[in-house]
């Protein structure tokens, strides 16, 4: 395969920068959650239990 | 009561649909880099170095939806002074800065291999790239800045709006300068790709697309928490003051004498 170093910088740069901002988002929501109360959680709860 | 419901408090700002929809993406990933690198074929002229194509043009396209929602998102706000629609413009924007970043740091990356140059300042629509770039980076500043919310959304939306304006610019740019641009015109609407690196381009947009609807909801999410967690600060910060200044006024009927530290 031709050009392999910069295929693989790009992808990687790509893939990794979507999973750090991923992992980021989750991690900031997890946080944020758990000091807001349960009351404020709109758009977040759902009520799919019967 | 025929039916009780009980509603689930949820631990982050995963739900159902976005954990499913998270899966989906992973898996959109798996398949687009297997095709990517192993069915698409290569590039009669560019060789494997076309293969960048899967990651740099929906990141432009993401880019471009990205600021297309802000704008509604900022529209919306100066309308009707709509929270939900600030935090959705401002979500985008964030988003978008990101897929503007990998769009400029792929770009040159592919630039190299192609046109033996990582950046040409000559070039229209690497200019204007990075402009949009900057506008959208603005904007995340503005918000930074702080403020009165309400403030901070009005201005920031004017800067969302603003960066809009620039997309039908790098958009058609390197048809109104096509003398003064590296790029080749649009690479989905020529006509040239085989018929599998269109297959696998197409694939890529959707699943990045699939990615930006993911990153959308928990970014929303994050910042309607950001938002309360500021409301709930503040109320508490109205209850010690008012606490404070009750148990200041039984101890010292005389509020006068309490000085600039109560």
């Amino acid at each position: 395969m031709t050009h392999l170093g910069y295929l693989l910088a790009g992808w990687g740069i790509t893939i990794g920068v979507g999973v750090l901002y991923a992992t980021r988002l989750i991690v900031r929501g997890r946080r944020l959650t758990r000091r807001v109360p349960a009351g404020r959680h709109r758009w977040m709860t759902t009520q799919d239990r019967p | 009561m025929t039916q009780s419901s009980c509603i689930d408090v949820p631990s982050g700002t995963g739900s159902r649909a976005t954990r499913l929809l998270g899966l989906v993406v992973v898996g959109g990933l798996v398949a687009v880099v297997l095709l990517g690198f192993f069915v698409a074929p290569q590039d009669d002229q560019q060789r494997d170095a076309v293969r960048m194509i899967f990651v740099h043009v929906p990141s432009a396209l993401l880019t471009y939806t990205a600021l297309i929602v802000a704008a509604v998102g900022s529209l919306m706000w100066l309308w009707k002074r709509s929270v939900w629609w600030d935090l959705v413009a401002n979500a985008a924007v964030e988003i978008g800065v990101l897929f503007c970043a990998l769009t400029l740091i792929t770009g040159s990356i592919w630039g190299r291999p192609t046109w033996n140059t990582y950046w040409d300042w000559g070039d229209v629509r690497l200019v204007t790239t990075l402009i949009l770039f900057l506008i959208m980076f603005g904007y995340l500043a503005v918000r930074a800045a702080g403020g009165d919310d309400s403030a901070v959304a009005t201005r920031s939306a004017v800067v969302a709006l603003i960066a809009a304006v620039n997309i039908p610019i790098v958009n058609r740019s390197v048809e109104w300068w096509f003398d003064r641009t590296l790029h080749q015109k649009s690479s989905l609407t020529d006509g040239n790709l085989e018929n599998m690196t269109l297959f696998t381009l197409v694939v890529g947009i959707v699943v990045w697309a699939l990615a930006f609807v993911w990153a959308m909801i928990h970014r929303f999410r994050v910042g309607w928490l950001e938002r309360e967690l500021r409301s709930v600060d503040l109320q508490e910060s109205l209850i010690a003051r008012r606490a404070e200044v009750l148990s200041g006024a039984t101890t010292d009927p005389d509020p006068h004498t309490q000085g600039d530290d109560r």
